[in-house]
């Protein structure tokens, strides 16, 4: 505790004295210490940020006839309301749920738009810490997105895992999910990734997930779906969306937190949405009046920029198939990258098995190498990416992937 | 059964409860007198010119995109923002020691502080350090508070309500007998809800107590520039603390001086003893925002950096700012005026005394409800009303709404 010495104020020691310093965030950290390297041939394949064939940040057409369009109402700043646009969150809803969903038909859910993917989950979360009645416990696939320990952490609520990467084939352990989340207590809340799992690619197939659900649904679990890569995935986003569609057509009330950072590529802009899928309007009334109350004082009400040209994309037509046609074109980038490393390491003479390369969705690869590995990579290569051997391949291009596949060759020979 | 069978209805917040029940109202007359943005002599939001001129230079430029920003935001924002509030010549920034965090808004600015406040302020995790708060205060500092898990938040002596004023005694007896290391929240000019700001003198004293008893000062500063229409005079306490060795932290907003709303521009500036605490201060800030939002919006963020940036557009951005208080400061004198004219018992020099976009009235809620139901005037039960929201065309109107109010409601005895 700090003492009080009563000496003139120059002499007393800092408040902060006590206070450690903060290790450098694994992922954002990656990036940090990418740009201090002064290596020309360096590459980022740390934060899932999509990267043009020339290694360029990419804005969307569609966005930037959004923001025209826009610029031409002049209209007002005033405050949004505190769930958010509310354009943008119809439109954000549909997007995930269909167009014709029974729920929104229905208006059994609320959606409110929220500060990007991290916003929806750290709402999603201080929502179960107040509220869920069941245990304190969220069941995270192991391995997970990292942000999301600390996040459900802070909201006061306790993290497990259930098995899910299989290091072995580099594959989806669906036996070992299966097992695990047979023994998970009922009502506890168990996270899904809805597609293109971060950090792995791994998705389940739609046979397996079927399953899942059923055995969700037998343990009476809660289903909290993260979808940051709706889209991004397959290219196709009703496809993306399926499983998450899928769970609440058998019957699950789920929780979803979607994000527009990847697929429309508004990341600075921070647009997101969180959903509850409740059991009737009235239920949705008391739900959504419960995360005004979370929301108020943690940011009073979400930024407008990025709300106003999601919706406005959404909401035109024209620009819609321009988007829809843009998300195809990024993931399919992605896809043929993936095809490239592999062929480029078969062409360094690499006698390891990394068809997984090929088989994992989504903007990242687990690539199976080990920490010395990875650290070894960006050492001697300049290749900085996250210690559990993931790599964005959005940030590979045609003329890095024959480097890539050279170091990544050299460090696992 | 439904998981979320038990949640129980929240009540509204009343400030947005109050516009609705004022959209809804089809009286021709009707004023909102509710939510503090500020209005034109139309009642018209105002974009301000130097917004929609920098927007389009932000939307025009091409070598713009739309990547995320570091954790703690826009880096020409933050050197900006702390020097707005220090002082071009700060000896704190020249020391190194003055860092700090963008935020959603104001309130992502104290929502930060407190929640790094709480975990490492005092001791390691101490929600029992108490914070406390003026009474009355912007309704939303207990719930920020509450919310970063201080379980202890106490109000401090502020309104008189008999001498529609600052209750010096109070507040000073209150700074005299608050546990050592507690936090107090001190609005930094332009007091939201009562106007009602400690002259330079008070602030003094308000200071010396502070430094002998070990308190920490914590600033919401909402309206630089906006109270008095002069950035450095609104400044002015904010930079006498610094100038007096507190380490303090400042929660600042730049949604009404720069009409920006919803963008949610805001800063947490951090002035801390030396750099190397500085640092460390920061870092755990950054762990704080990467599981609240990860990274901040960047839109109004380059809006405000480049208008403070830029000497011309910086010139220009003060001259909006002047041309919203200055409408204010108009309204204030006008109601006084019209009140004493119309021969409106009590006294309404308070009126011209307060500053900034709220007057605490002195309307109690009866006549408040009389306000709402009879005349169609909008305002809080406290009795606050928004400056902004009157105008030439409805000065007369709400001038004689009140005196109505004021005569036929009886004045309740507390």
């Amino acid at each position: 505790m700090v003492v009080s010495l009563n000496l003139p104020i120059d002499h007393v020691s800092s408040w902060w004295g006590g206070v450690q310093m903060g290790p450098p965030d694994p992922i954002l950290g990656v990036t940090e210490a990418f740009k201090r390297d002064t290596n020309p041939k360096k590459m980022n394949l740390g934060v899932g940020a999509y990267r043009d064939d020339h290694g360029k940040p990419f804005v969307l057409s569609c966005v930037r006839k959004a923001e025209e369009l826009i610029t031409a109402k002049h209209m007002d700043k005033e405050y949004l309301p505190i769930g958010g646009l509310g354009d943008f969150s119809k439109c954000c809803a549909q997007l995930a749920l269909g167009a014709d969903s029974e729920v929104l038909k229905s208006s059994r859910n609320i959606t409110v738009q929220t500060i990007s993917g991290t916003g929806s989950l750290r709402i999603g979360a201080n929502f179960l810490a107040r509220f869920h009645g069941g245990p304190r416990d969220v069941y995270l696939p192991k391995p997970s997105w990292g942000n999301h320990t600390p996040i459900f952490r802070d909201a006061g609520m306790q993290l497990k895992a259930y098995r899910y990467y299989d290091p072995s084939t580099c594959g989806f352990d669906f036996k070992g999910a299966l097992d695990d989340i047979s023994k998970i207590p009922e009502q506890s809340v168990i996270m899904l990734h809805a597609c293109a799992h971060n950090p792995t690619g791994v998705d389940p197939k739609p046979e397996q997930w079927k399953e899942i659900s059923d055995l969700v649904k037998k343990r009476n679990l809660l289903v909290f779906f993260d979808m940051a890569y709706q889209g991004f995935a397959s290219g196709d986003i009703d496809r993306d969306a399926w499983a998450v569609r899928y769970f609440i057509e058998q019957g699950h009330n789920i929780l979803l937190s979607q994000s527009f950072a990847k697929n429309m590529g508004l990341y600075g802009e921070r647009v997101g949405g969180f959903t509850v899928v409740c059991n009737d309007t009235e239920e949705a009334k008391r739900v959504e009046s419960q995360l005004k109350i979370l929301i108020r004082p943690i940011y009073s009400n979400p930024p407008m920029n990025g709300a106003r040209i999601a919706a406005t994309i959404l909401n035109t037509p024209d620009l819609r198939s321009l988007w829809l046609e843009e998300v195809h074109f990024m993931a399919n980038r992605i896809i043929k990258m993936r095809e490239q490393l592999v062929a480029g390491l078969k062409k360094e003479g690499s006698s390891h098995n990394w068809q997984h390369v090929i088989d994992q969705i989504g903007m990242f690869c687990f690539t199976g190498l080990k920490p010395e590995q990875v650290e070894r990579l960006t050492k001697e290569f300049s290749v900085y990416m996250t210690k559990d051997g993931r790599i964005s391949m959005a940030g590979v291009t045609s003329a890095n992937v024959g480097y890539l596949a050279h170091g990544i060759h050299a460090v696992t020979k | 059964m439904s998981v979320f069978g038990d949640v129980p209805l929240a009540p509204p917040v009343a400030v947005f409860k109050l516009s609705a029940d004022f959209r809804e109202d089809g009286h021709p007359q009707k004023v909102n007198l509710g939510v503090g943005a500020y209005r034109t002599d139309d009642c018209q939001p105002w974009v301000l010119p130097v917004v929609k001129k920098v927007e389009r230079l932000i939307v025009e430029d091409a070598g713009l995109n739309h990547e995320y920003l570091p954790i703690l935001g826009l880096p020409e924002f933050r050197s900006a923002s702390s020097k707005v509030a220090l002082g071009d010549g700060s000896a704190a920034i020249k020391d190194g020691r003055v860092g700090g965090v963008q935020a959603l808004g104001g309130t992502g600015a104290l929502r930060i502080g407190a929640e790094f406040l709480r975990r490492w302020y005092n001791g390691v995790n101490n929600t029992a350090t108490p914070v406390y708060v003026s009474a009355p205060t912007w309704e939303n500092h207990n719930s920020v508070f509450a919310d970063a898990g201080f379980k202890d938040i106490r109000p401090y002596h502020y309104w008189d309500a008999a001498k529609r004023g600052l209750d010096l005694a109070g507040l000073l007896d209150d700074l005299e007998k608050a546990p050592e290391h507690s936090v107090f929240v001190l609005h930094a000019c332009a007091h939201n809800p009562t106007g009602t700001d400690p002259t330079r003198e008070e602030w003094k004293q308000i200071s010396e107590i502070m430094k002998r008893r070990s308190l920490f000062v914590f600033f919401d500063s909402a309206y630089q520039g906006f109270a008095s229409g002069d950035l450095d005079k609104d400044a002015w306490a904010i930079r006498y603390f610094v100038s007096e060795g507190f380490e303090l932290f400042i929660a600042q907003s730049f949604s009404k001086n720069f009409g920006l709303y919803n963008e949610r521009v805001g800063y947490l500036t951090v002035v801390a003893r030396d750099s190397e605490n500085l640092s460390r201060t920061l870092s755990q800030m950054e762990k704080i925002v990467r599981t609240t939002w990860s990274n901040p919006p960047s839109q109004g963020a380059r809006i405000v950096s480049k208008t403070l940036n830029c000497p011309e557009l910086f010139a220009e951005w003060k001259s909006n700012v002047k041309t919203m208080a200055d409408r204010v400061l108009l309204m204030r004198d006008q109601l006084k005026a019209k009140l004493q004219a119309l021969g409106t018992p009590g006294t309404w020099d308070h009126i011209t005394q307060q500053i900034g976009m709220f007057s605490f009235t002195g309307l109690n809620p009866k006549q408040v409800e009389y306000m709402i139901a009879e005349k169609h005037v909008y305002l809080m039960a406290s009795g606050r009303i928004n400056m902004c929201g009157l105008t030439t065309s409805n000065i007369d109107y709400i001038a004689q709404s009140i005196h109505d109010a004021v005569t036929k409601v009886p004045q309740c005895r507390s």
